[in-house]
């Protein structure tokens, strides 16, 4: 069969994995709500975690779209959409698909034409991610455990804990949104960009939140994540135009 | 007497086997590209490629299993670890969601919010990519998307995700998050540091945090 880096046969095979992948998610889903009725949890209350998630998901979603646009070029679209669907995120594929491309020889933004390189890009596409799948199955449990056991050894250093990491991760990222700032004393203004971003996001949610308060509503805390979200991102348009 | 199976107990099940059909499916597809169009893989440029980008993603993989299991629960991290984008979507979704209900990660009601959260994530994701596809194939939704005018927009997803998000949590924990805040803060400004390794630097912030939160809460500061 002659190759070609978007031969229906690829997209068929995309297609049947991806629809997999939405199976569980379904099954998962279904399961959770299920046995959420049975232990008598508030039905609005779940309907509310939907909706927010998937208003939330929206945006980030279009946005995992426009990594497979850009890998598209090399990898024509099937791949990019396997590997964006499951488990890849566009940095971790980017720099897997140009390191072997390099290797190959090729240029990243030039289509691939022979199958020998293509299945060479995929191979190492799929083994450098693949690590998560093939160790949660292994390990969540223990590690469940092993939290369980630190709760009842001191709850309170437990709950803690379990901030403490997600603290932790909020500061790796707020570092990340100044990690060019220094140039900005050399006279690269465009460098605040992102900090100004994340700024107008962070003023976004307290203006929810000092909504939330005055107008007695509880219904916009539970859209304050998306709206600041989706109102960054349209407040780094002008931002841009403006220091860019 | 059979001990009857718990929830969690299920969802552990249920994880590993569509793990594991989902993994060897995953490892399928470039198998069966190698048949169908009969092409081997040119093994030096792959062995080559493997040892460069291999080291790190899996010990970056390793890390991220122990930082985000926790945090995630059983089925959501079964769902996360399939579906990826972890850090800069189903993540802070179930965190939200969970901090919306006033539900713990390690309590029945947190794992259900938790599950449900990243399950409608994961399906809202894989649809819109999966549409998104479809018109670019019948359409130049691919060259909108890309358009210079919505470019700054996607460019800044992180801080626009970031902000809100740093509000709700920092503001509830603000004592636990200045020693880590100004250490990530003073790494990635005054070290050569690039956007490109914040994957990398989550943990390590995630073991600062540890350590001084440790610290405050042992000479009761927390």
């Amino acid at each position: 069969m002659k190759f070609s880096i978007n031969h229906p046969i690829l997209y068929v095979m995309v297609s049947v994995l991806i629809l997999v992948v939405l199976a569980q998610s379904v099954y998962f889903l279904v399961r959770a709500y299920r046995r959420a009725l049975q232990i008598g949890m508030d039905k609005s209350r779940l309907k509310k975690t939907i909706t927010s998630a998937a208003l939330f998901t929206i945006a980030p979603a279009i946005s995992i779209l426009v990594g497979v646009v850009a890998l598209a070029k090399s990898l024509g679209l099937p791949l990019p959409w396997l590997r964006l669907s499951i488990i890849g995120s566009l940095s971790y594929e980017t720099i897997a698909a140009g390191s072997t491309l390099n290797e190959l020889g090729l240029e990243m933004g030039a289509g691939i034409s022979s199958a020998s390189a293509f299945v060479t890009v995929a191979w190492v596409m799929t083994l450098g991610i693949v690590i998560g799948l093939v160790l949660t199955p292994l390990l969540s449990k223990k590690i469940q455990g092993g939290m369980k056991k630190l709760e009842n050894m001191d709850k309170k250093w437990s709950e803690i804990f379990s901030n403490a990491m997600f603290l932790g991760m909020i500061s790796a990222f707020l570092g990340y949104v100044f990690w060019d700032f220094a140039s900005v004393f050399s006279g690269k203004i465009s460098a605040l960009i992102p900090a100004l971003v994340m700024l107008s996001s962070a003023v976004l949610m307290l203006i929810c939140g000092l909504l939330t308060k005055v107008l007695k509503a509880r219904w916009i805390t539970d859209y304050a994540l998306p709206i600041s979200l989706v109102g960054g991102m349209a407040m780094a348009i002008p931002i841009t135009n403006w220091l860019g | 007497m059979k001990k009857e199976m718990t929830y969690l107990d299920s969802v552990h099940r249920d994880g590993k086997i569509w793990g594991f059909t989902l993994l060897a499916l995953i490892l399928a597809f470039p198998l069966a590209i190698s048949i169908i169009f009969k092409a081997v893989p040119e093994w030096g440029a792959f062995g080559r490629a493997i040892l460069s980008v291999l080291p790190m993603y899996w010990a970056v993989g390793i890390i991220e299993i122990f930082t985000y299991i926790p945090m995630l629960g059983a089925g959501g991290s079964y769902l996360s670890f399939v579906t990826g984008n972890i850090s800069n979507l189903k993540l802070p979704c179930a965190l939200d969601a969970m901090e919306k209900a006033d539900v713990k990660a390690n309590s029945e009601e947190g794992e259900i919010i938790s599950t449900i959260a990243i399950a409608v994530s994961s399906i809202v994701t894989t649809l819109i990519v999966a549409i998104g596809v479809i018109l670019m194939m019948v359409s130049n939704l691919g060259a909108v998307l890309e358009s210079e005018i919505l470019k700054p927009a996607f460019d800044q997803l992180l801080p626009a995700l970031f902000g809100g998000l740093a509000v709700v949590f920092v503001s509830k924990n603000w004592k636990m998050s200045i020693i880590p805040m100004v250490v990530m803060l003073a790494l990635f400004i005054f070290t050569p540091l690039t956007s490109g390794e914040v994957g990398i630097m989550a943990p390590v912030g995630v073991i600062i945090t540890l350590i001084s939160s440790r610290i405050m809460y042992k000479k009761g500061m927390l």
